[in-house]
Order: C-alpha cells, then structure tokens, then sequence
C-alpha cells in the first residue's frame, strides 16, 4: 500500500512540475548566447500590416525577449545605460515623447519598436543601425513595451535601486489626459 | 548505585490483569485513521514526525545531488559541465534546502518524536497544531524545488545579499520564491518550537523535575527557544525581500533611505543562531548516545545542561562576525571576535564531560557510538577552523573564500549530520522494531568519515591558496586543480556511504533482526515501552524517581493510573517539579490542519505574484482557523473529576 | 611558506601580520585538536565491540571528584587559550590598521562592475586623474589608500598578497589600504557572489618600482595616438561606427562612453576580460566575437563581424598600448 501511495503522490507532484515548467519556461529563461546575427531579420517587416492581397506571413518576426524576465531586465539596464532617459526621460517624456503611455506614434509592437531604434525617426530618434545587437534590441523593445504595461506583470522588472523618478513598473501605467480614440486601453493589435 | 541487569518486564504495559484488552481500548482511541484519509487527518506526534524525517532526509538526498552535481563541475579547471546559472541555482537550492528543508525541520521532527516519549506522555501539547507545522513545511519545500525543475530556482545564494537579490538584479520570481519558502518553513520551525516547549514545561512524568530532564530534551527545549527568537528576523527580512521586489518598498535601496547593509544584519542575526538551533540538538543526541553507550549517565549534567542554555544565549552575539568585510567600526567588530570565542567555553565544557563520561564508563564500540566519536573528530575541526574565521584580521583574508564551505560542513557534517546518523541507528529499534545492521553501519560510517575529510579538507586548504567560494569554475593557471579533484573525489565516497546507509535502513526494515523493547539498555523512559511505540506510547503514565529513569529504580516503575481509555486525555503537570495538576483531553483525528495548510499556502504562493493572493489567503485562512476553532459539542462525561493517586 | 597565490604569500605589512598570525592560530589549532582526540582515544580504550547489554558503570564518587577537577583544568585551559587568541588578534588586528603617520599615500578609487573594475587614480593635481580599467599598478613601498566604490551589487576587492578582503556595497564608501613591499605580479579575484561571471571577475596586480610606475602613469595617461596604416584605420572606422562605441572608451577617439571597461591602452594589459584570459590576439578576436562563450551571462553581447572588419579591428586595438 505505501509504495503505491507514494508513487501515486509523487506521480502527482511530477504532473503539476510539467504544468510548471510550461508556464515558467519562457519567463525564467536566460538565453546567454542566442546567435541571432547583428542585422535582425525585421528588416523585412513593415510599419503597417495592412497588405493588398493576403499578408505574407515573414513580415513580423517573433520577439524572442517577449515575456522573458531575464530579458525586460537587461533591457531596462541598457534603456539607462545608453541615456535613453535623455530624451525620454525614464519613460515619462521630455525632448521624445513619453514611453509609457499608451500612444505609439509608430507603433507598438516589438517589431516595430526595433525598428523605430534602427531607423530613427523625424525630429529627434537616433539611428542605433549597427550599434546595437539584435538581441539588445529585442531586450530594448521589451522593457519599452514593460513600461507601459504591454508585458505580462510577472517578468516586468521591478524596482531599481535608484533613486526612484516614477511609479515603479508594477503599477498602471500613467493614462495620458489626451482627447484620442484610444482613450483608455491599447488597440486591440497592440496587447499582448 | 548497584548495577541491574535490566530485563524486558520493565515494559510498564504489562497489566497483569488484562494486557491485552487495556492495548486494545488505548489503541482504538488513539490510532490514526484507516487509509489515505487517515493518514491526512493524522495527530499523532510520531506519525507526523515519522513523515516529517522521511520529507527531511528526501530534500536531504535531493540536495545531496546537487552537491553531487556541483563537485563534478569543480573537479577540473574551465569545466562545461553545468553553466554558471544552473551552478548558481544549484548551490543556492543546496544551501536552501539543506538549512531550512533538511537541517531545522529534521531536528525538529526528531525532537516532536522523542521528547513525548522521554518525557512519559502521550502526545505534543497542541496535536493539530503539530500537523499543520507539518503540512506547511511540505508546501514550502515543494515550492522550491518545484521551482527548482522550472528553471525558477533561486540562484542568489542561500544567505539572499542585497541588491543582487533585489528587484534589479535578480529578474523573474526566483529570489521571490525563496523568500515564500523563508516563510512556510518559518511558520513550521515556530510550530514546531511552541510544540516542544510547552510539551516538555506541562507535560512531563510525575517526578521529572526539571533537573531530572534528559539532556537531550533539555538540548530539544533550548533549541525551541531559540527558533522563537530567531526565526522572525528571517521572516521579517524576507518579507521585506518580497515586498521591496512586489510592491515596490525601499527597504533595501539607499538611494530611498535604505540600506544593504540592513539585509545582512537581519539575516545574520537569524543566521547564526540557525547554525547553533541546528547544531545544539545533535549535541543533544550525543549525550544520549554517550550515556547509553558508556552505561553511565552523563558526567557534570548540572554543567552539560548550564553550558546549552549558554551556547543559546551566547549564538545571539555573534552575527557580525559574518560582515566583518563591510564597513562597520573596527571596535564594534572586536567585540563579535570575543564574544565568537567566548562560545567555544560551553562548547568545550560539554565534549570534555562527554570525554570524562566515555573515560569513566564501559564504553561499547556500537555504530552509534561510532558515529559519537566521529562528531568529536570532525565537529572539532570545524570549531577550530571557525576560531581562525572569528578572529577579524584573520577573516579578512580567508572569508568568502573556499575555507568557508569548508568549515561550515565539517561543523554541519560533523554537528548535526553525524549525531543525527548516530542517533537513526540508535533509535531505529524504538521506531521500527527492528536491528540495523551493525555490519553495513560501520562501513557506512568509515565510508562517511573518509569522505568528509576528503572532500572538505581540501576546501580548507583551497581558501587559504586563494580560492573564491561561490564560483562555478576556476582557471587552469590557478593551480586549484588538484585541491579540487580530490574534493570531487571525497564526495564519490560521502555518496557512497549514504548509499550504503539507505541500503542498510531499507533492508533492516524489510528483514532486520528483532528489537525488543530496550536493545541498548537506555536509561531515559523510551525504553520502557515496546518498540515500535505504540499509538498511545504509555498505557499508565510512569513516575520518575532520579535522573536516569530507567537506572534509578529497580523492577516494574510506579505509575500514575486515572486517565480515561474512552477518549484521548493525558496528564499535564506542573513547570518545576512535575506533579500531577490536571488532565487534559486531545482532538480526534481531522482534517482541519492541512485545510488550514492549503489555505495558507495559497494564499502565500498567489502573493509571490499579485499582491491579492495575500488578502484572498487570509480569507481562506480565517475561514480555515475558524473550523479549527469552532466550539465542539462537549463529549458526554467530560467534566468528570476522578481522584488522581499521589 | 610561500605557496603561490594564498595567503601566506605575503608581498606587504598587512598580509604579513596576517599570515603570522593566521599561522599561530593554526598551530595552536593542531595541538589543541590533538590533545582532544588523544583524549577521546584513551577514554575509548577500554571500548568493546560486544553488542550485548553490558553492566552500568560504578560512578564512585572519588571519580566524579577526579573528573570534575579533570574537566574544570581543561575548561580553564580553553579559557586561557581563547584569552591568548583574543588578545593576540587585537595585536594583530591594531598593526593592520591604516598607518596614520603615512606620507604621501596614493589615493585610488574602485568602483566595481558586474564583472569588471574600474581604477581612478586620484592624484593630486585633478586633472591627472587617470582612469583605468581591471589592471591595477602601484609603486612598491607607498602606502596606498583604497576607496571601494559600487555600480551595482555587493562585490569584494581581495589581493591575498598584501591584505584581507573589504566589500564594495553600493550606497556606501568602504576603505582599505594597501601597500606591496616588493615587486610582483599578482591575480586579484572578485570576493563576494555578485552573479554569473563572479568567478571570472579578477584583476592584475602590479607592484613596481616608483619609477616604473611614474613611467607606466604617464604612459597611461596619454590618450591614444591616431592610426597611422590603413588596417588600423579601418579598424578604428569599425570601433567608432558599430557597437564598441556604445560601451567601450577611448581617449582620443569619438568614443566616451562609460557602460564597459575603458580601452586606451588595451594592449599593454597582460590580460583581458576581467583579468580571465590572456591578452592575445586569438583571444581577443574570440572574446569579441562572442564573449557569451567565453564569460556566459556578461554584459557584452556577440558581434557578428566579417573576418576582414575584425581583423581590421584587432589591428587597431593593437596599436592602441
């Protein structure tokens, strides 16, 4: 009896581990030494995935930093490292608009966010083209997209040891008192 | 006193009347459940406290591996055998749970065995409460090292500094789970210590003054103490962890007004007392191995007794001597440098009245005794080593360095693990009714004494040649190879006793030679009942006439009779000199414990990642505790007062 | 004694107190440890291996007497040992404290990294601050002050040759003081867990004349001279215009940020990496191209360069000593 009782048991808690390791899979990861090449294969993507005909389907590349813990958190060192806070100012916005909120001037999805960094925009955005590896760009538009509460709450990073200049990541996102069409929560396209 | 020769009619069952039937009644009442249900709803003190050492010595094993895993990665310079974020989660859930899954639960579950029966009662004082400690310590270890095969092992080190335990450099849920565990196994170790405390002060064997209390129960009620006053300072920093982490506080953020240094305090402050409440209980062990097997009592109990009470209060003083790298005044530092050394004095004074208790006794080379001069071997080193690491200049060069694994396993090892092992063949009889193999134990133990020297010397000597500790590898030009081979080496032949040992347990269980009552000849009241234990362990309550029970009288024991065998009851007794002062009934078996447990539990593991989990646990809790204290109809007869003979 | 590399490798006042001690204490350890065991022995002498109950022992009181004096001489004895122990450490401890009559001492700031060091030397006159990173040169004989700073984590500033450990922890401003008595080269090693690549985050170690070290400050405090062939001009092009810059310095060139070890006189290091690996060519070209292979979980990412940009670049970092 006891050894069935046992197996049974831990026959259980050996069921409830693999449930676990799907969920945690993605959130825990820590891909040191992903071997994506320097030019990420955005480069196909467009700005818009309104397409005449049916749209092809390589023209979003999968962000492979979505929900990884490891990842938003590189991408927040990165985003003060590299003074992104220089415009942007922690997210809040000062000379570039503010990323925290929810307008996306050229959109909000990972893909898009890379390329905004690549590219640059009108009036201000740098180009980062070959200064920043695919995968920061990956963590970059990660932790953008953390801030304004486009990530899951779990992998979102938390407080910095710093002093602090804004609710941490944790919390809503701030709502911009602006009269838009999307007055209260992101476009369907842009949840996660 | 004269010697007896001591005979199996001391059983104080054996009722010339009718034996049997009085078993019958008491076992009817006091028996656990049939079945699955039964074994859920238990509130006997040794069934739990039997699943409690199995869970121990299973998170033992398991972290046991890890180690395993991690000398294999060592034993050669740039090796690839495990990466540096796996190596980093390894040692951290090694530490974990080897401190707080195996060490303190496991002396604790040995104690919430032991001290019922040493002390001649029935039951722990609070028997639900006993169960939920259980239910809650096996949730808490679940967590981790389900965390663990989820890639979300915590991989900060087990002692958690700040800030890279923080929420800026400790990504993901890791180090939040960590800190959950910190509080399920809190909850458990402060369960357990109100358990053994209030047992051991209300419940006693009429006659069983408080100076005839075995050392080892004294050893048990010391350690309990401890826990309470230590153990919040683990929670309160671990929640302060989690919350700086989850809702964003400033605990441990200067730039805020906080302070990384706070983290370390806090956790030291536990930390240390942790290493002395697991090490005092194996000196515990020791001495009731030592009297056993000498056949004297203890020499100088009066001083054994004073010194564990000292080495409790004195383990409060010591925590800087674990910071003595940060910035804090060298005066202040001093201090801990003396007060770590004043603690080698009880220290001392009770390994030399073991010495003087061997030295004039019969000493019987038995594996427990085996095990007993182990301790002295190798616990002695570590406490030598840790007098280099106490002295301030001296730490500086050799702290955070390989001689620190090395000296905390040889006084782990050596404290607690040794006795421990010393004690499982020593008690094994009383628990199974059955003989280890004396044969297997002692290979087993010369197996375990070769390995542990083998394996931890080298880490001395590789601290002091400059090896960091905490790394997952080392460089072929630093010349560590050798030490650390032959460290990987040791641990081949530490694996391999344990294996023997588990071999041993497994096949004395299925066929070892039969036990009666009192195999050893012991003095202390487990001995007078049958092995295994029964349900109810006394059919009448003995009375305790000196020190040794069993040695000081001669012939049957005096009993106390009166308490009911319709309902489970047992005798409790005053503080000081355990006279009989009342009875008191005891809760049938239920379920409300591990319904309390879950509660609890879901409410703690849904708050790593929302904080609403806490207020929906806490509604589940009080819904919980409140059929746990629900008023039950009073049973009929309750209140009947029966003469209780002097 | 000296075995390389530990402590008892002493190269300064601080260490040597140290190890002097360490050694007493260890001795006293020795003895102390066999005096124990021989006692264990001889109690277990009359020991059998009969399973059998054996008879209680006779406790006389003539030999509780005995015993009790027996004890009471041995814990008196602990006593007067851990006196002598605690005494002799305040000695100790009072002979390593910064020496307050020291002149002209060196002042040099440390400010640890996940997993790199950065030096500034502070020296008297502001604008010759140099700033340096995981290779650390001091002039035998001078007294150096030690200032441990922190970027992110608690790490722990350790050289075994010349005094114990002090941790780096961010929000506080720990010191030290070193001093080398003689030349050497030496590793240094990160001595606190501060996360992935905590085994792998070391220095080098200098100690030199003072001339020497007049020499190597000045050297050091120039800033890099431009490339003069054309490999090591495109190899500057290749530095400037695609990832290094975002991290890495170079004084004299358009690259200034601080996020990475500084690189004006890259070649001249004996090693790279943090002190892990040594600085050739071959390594450097493996380190720059993936550094996850070499240190997985640094903070420097893979760069995908063609053979010829990085042979192109390692030329240039060549000239740069």
């Amino acid at each position: 009896m006891r050894t069935r009782t046992y197996l049974r048991r831990w026959g259980r808690v050996a069921a409830i581990c693999a449930l676990g390791l799907a969920l945690a899979c993605e959130r825990e990861k820590r891909r040191f030494n992903d071997a994506s090449p320097s030019a990420p294969a955005y480069a196909a993507v467009t700005l818009d995935t309104l397409q005449p005909g049916v749209p092809s389907p390589e023209l979003t590349v999968k962000s492979p930093s979505e929900g990884n813990a490891y990842d938003i958190a590189q991408g927040k060192q990165l985003f003060e490292q590299w003074n992104c806070s220089g415009c942007h100012s922690h997210g809040g916005g000062g000379m570039g608009p503010p990323l925290m909120d929810n307008e996306w001037i050229y959109g909000s999805s990972p893909e898009n966010i890379v390329a905004t960094i690549v590219e640059g925009r009108p009036n201000g955005m740098p180009s980062f083209r070959n200064r920043i590896t695919a995968n920061q760009l990956w963590q970059l538009a990660a932790y953008v997209r953390s801030m304004s509460g486009l990530e899951a709450k779990a992998p979102s990073p938390g407080r910095n040891d710093e002093m602090q200049y804004k609710v941490d990541e944790q919390r809503t996102p701030f709502r911009t008192p602006r009269a838009s069409a999307s007055k209260t929560l992101p476009a369907k396209s842009e949840r996660p | 006193m004269s010697a007896q020769p001591l005979s199996a009619e001391r059983a104080v069952e054996s009722d010339p009347n009718s034996p049997a039937s009085l078993h019958d009644r008491l076992e009817r009442v006091w028996r656990n459940g049939p079945g699955l249900w039964g074994w859920l709803t238990s509130v006997n003190h040794k069934s739990i406290a039997l699943r409690s050492i199995i869970t121990a010595f299973t998170f033992f094993g398991i972290a046991g591996v890890e180690a395993a895993l991690m000398r294999v990665q060592l034993a050669r310079p740039e090796n690839s055998f495990i990466g540096p974020d796996l190596y980093n989660q390894l040692f951290t859930t090694h530490g974990s749970a080897m401190m707080f899954l195996f060490a303190v639960p496991m002396v604790q579950s040995v104690a919430l065995y032991f001290v019922p029966i040493m002390i001649g009662t029935r039951n722990v004082a609070f028997p639900r409460l006993n169960a939920f400690g259980y239910w809650t310590y096996l949730i808490g270890g679940v967590l981790l090292f389900s965390a663990l095969f989820t890639n979300t092992g915590p991989d900060q080190g087990w002692f958690s500094y700040v800030p890279l335990a923080g929420p800026g450099f400790s990504p993901g849920k890791r180090v939040d789970i960590w800190a959950q565990m910190i509080t399920f196994t809190e909850i458990a170790a402060i369960v357990a210590a109100i358990e053994v405390i209030v047992t051991v002060f209300k419940q006693r064997a009429p006659g069983m003054s408080l100076n005839r209390v075995p050392p080892f129960v004294w050893a048990m009620v010391v350690m309990s103490f401890m826990v309470l006053v230590a153990m919040p300072y683990v929670a309160t920093a671990s929640a302060m962890l989690a919350m700086d982490r989850l809702i964003a506080t400033q605990f441990f953020n200067y730039a805020e007004g906080g302070d990384a240094l706070l983290w370390q305090h806090l956790f030291w402050f536990f930390g240390h007392p942790e290493v002395y409440i697991i090490f005092i209980p194996g000196l515990g062990m020791v001495s009731a191995i030592v009297a056993t097997f000498s056949r004297r009592p203890v020499f100088g109990y009066t001083a054994v007794v004073l010194s564990l009470v000292a080495i409790g209060f004195l383990s409060f003083g010591l925590w800087v001597h674990h910071m003595f790298a940060t910035p804090l005044t060298q005066t202040g530092q001093s201090f801990f440098t003396a007060a770590s050394a004043m603690i080698a004095i009880p220290t001392g004074v009770t390994i030399f009245c073991w010495i003087a208790t061997i030295w004039s006794g019969r000493p019987r080379f038995d594996t427990p005794m085996l095990y007993v001069v182990g301790f002295i071997a190798l616990f002695t080193i570590g406490g030598l080593s840790g007098l280099l690491l106490a002295s301030v200049p001296v730490d500086l060069q050799i702290t955070d360095t390989d001689f620190l694994p090395g000296h905390i396993h040889y006084v782990l090892l050596g404290g607690m693990v040794f006795p421990l092992f010393g004690a499982l063949h020593y008690w094994f009889p009383k628990v199974t009714g059955r003989m280890m193999s004396e044969r297997l134990g002692k290979v087993s133990f010369w197996l375990l004494f070769i390995g542990v020297n083998v394996t931890f010397f080298p880490q001395l000597l590789l601290g002091i040649a400059g090896m960091p500790r905490r790394v997952y590898t080392y460089l072929a030009d630093s010349g560590w190879g050798g030490l650390n081979l032959t460290s990987s080496i040791g641990a081949g032949f530490i694996a391999l006793g344990m294996l023997l040992l588990v071999i041993n347990i497994a096949r004395s269980l299925a066929a070892g030679a039969a036990a009666g009552a009192d195999p050893w000849g012991g003095e202390t009241l487990e001995w007078a009942i049958s092995s295994p234990a029964p349900d109810y362990n006394f059919a009448y309550i003995p009375i305790v006439h000196g020190r040794s029970a069993l040695w000081a009288d001669t012939g049957d024991l005096d009993a106390v009779a009166g308490l009911r065998e319709d309902r489970r009851e047992v005798l409790q007794t005053t503080m000081l000199d355990a006279v009989p002062d009342s009875r008191h009934e005891h809760p049938d078996p239920t379920i409300v414990p591990l319904l309390t447990a879950l509660a609890v539990g879901v409410g703690l593991i849904w708050g790593i990642f929302d904080p609403i989990g806490f207020a929906v646990g806490g509604v589940l809790t009080f819904i919980a505790l409140a059929a746990w204290g629900w008023p039950e109809k009073p049973k009929p007869n309750t209140h009947e007062v029966v003469e209780v003979p002097k | 004694m000296t075995w390389a590399g530990s402590i008892f490798d002493t190269a300064g006042t601080p260490a040597e107190r140290i190890a002097r001690l360490a050694w007493f204490l260890i001795i006293v350890s020795a003895v102390t440890y066999l005096l124990v065991l021989v006692a264990t022995g001889i109690a277990m002498r009359r020991a059998r291996a009969r399973r059998t109950q054996g008879d209680l022992a006779d406790t006389r009181p003539e030999t509780g007497k005995r015993l009790t004096r027996n004890v009471a001489i041995a814990t008196i004895a602990t006593t007067l040992i851990l006196l002598v122990y605690v005494t002799a450490t305040a000695l100790t401890g009072k002979a390593i404290a910064w020496p307050l009559n020291a002149r002209q001492p060196l002042t040099i700031e440390v400010t640890g990294y996940q997993w790199w060091w950065q030096f500034r030397y502070r020296d008297s006159v502001p604008s010759n601050w140099l700033t340096t990173s995981n290779e650390l040169h001091i002039p035998v004989g001078r007294p150096v002050r030690v200032i441990l700073l922190s970027n992110d984590v608690i790490h722990s500033f350790w050289i075994p040759e010349l005094h114990g450990k002090q941790d780096l922890i961010p929000g506080h401003r720990n010191t030290t003081w070193i001093q080398a008595d003689r030349p050497g080269v030496w590793k240094a090693h990160c001595a606190e867990f501060c996360g992935h690549q905590h085994a792998k985050m070391q220095f080098d170690v200098v100690a030199e004349s003072p001339a020497q070290f007049d020499q190597w400050y000045i050297r050091q405090l120039a800033s890099a001279l431009p490339p003069t062939d054309s490999a090591a001009k495109r190899g500057h092009d290749v530095f400037v215009q695609r990832t290094c810059i975002m991290c890495h310095s170079i004084n004299g060139t358009e690259a200034g940020s601080n996020v990475g070890p500084e690189l004006t006189h890259i070649a001249s290091r004996p090693s790279i990496a943090a002190g892990s690996l040594p600085n050739t060519r071959v390594n450097l070209g493996r380190w720059i191209l993936n550094p996850q292979l070499i240190k997985p979980g640094v903070r420097m990412p893979p760069n995908a360069l063609s053979p010829a940009d990085m042979n192109a670049l390692l030329d240039y970092l060549e000239t740069l000593k």
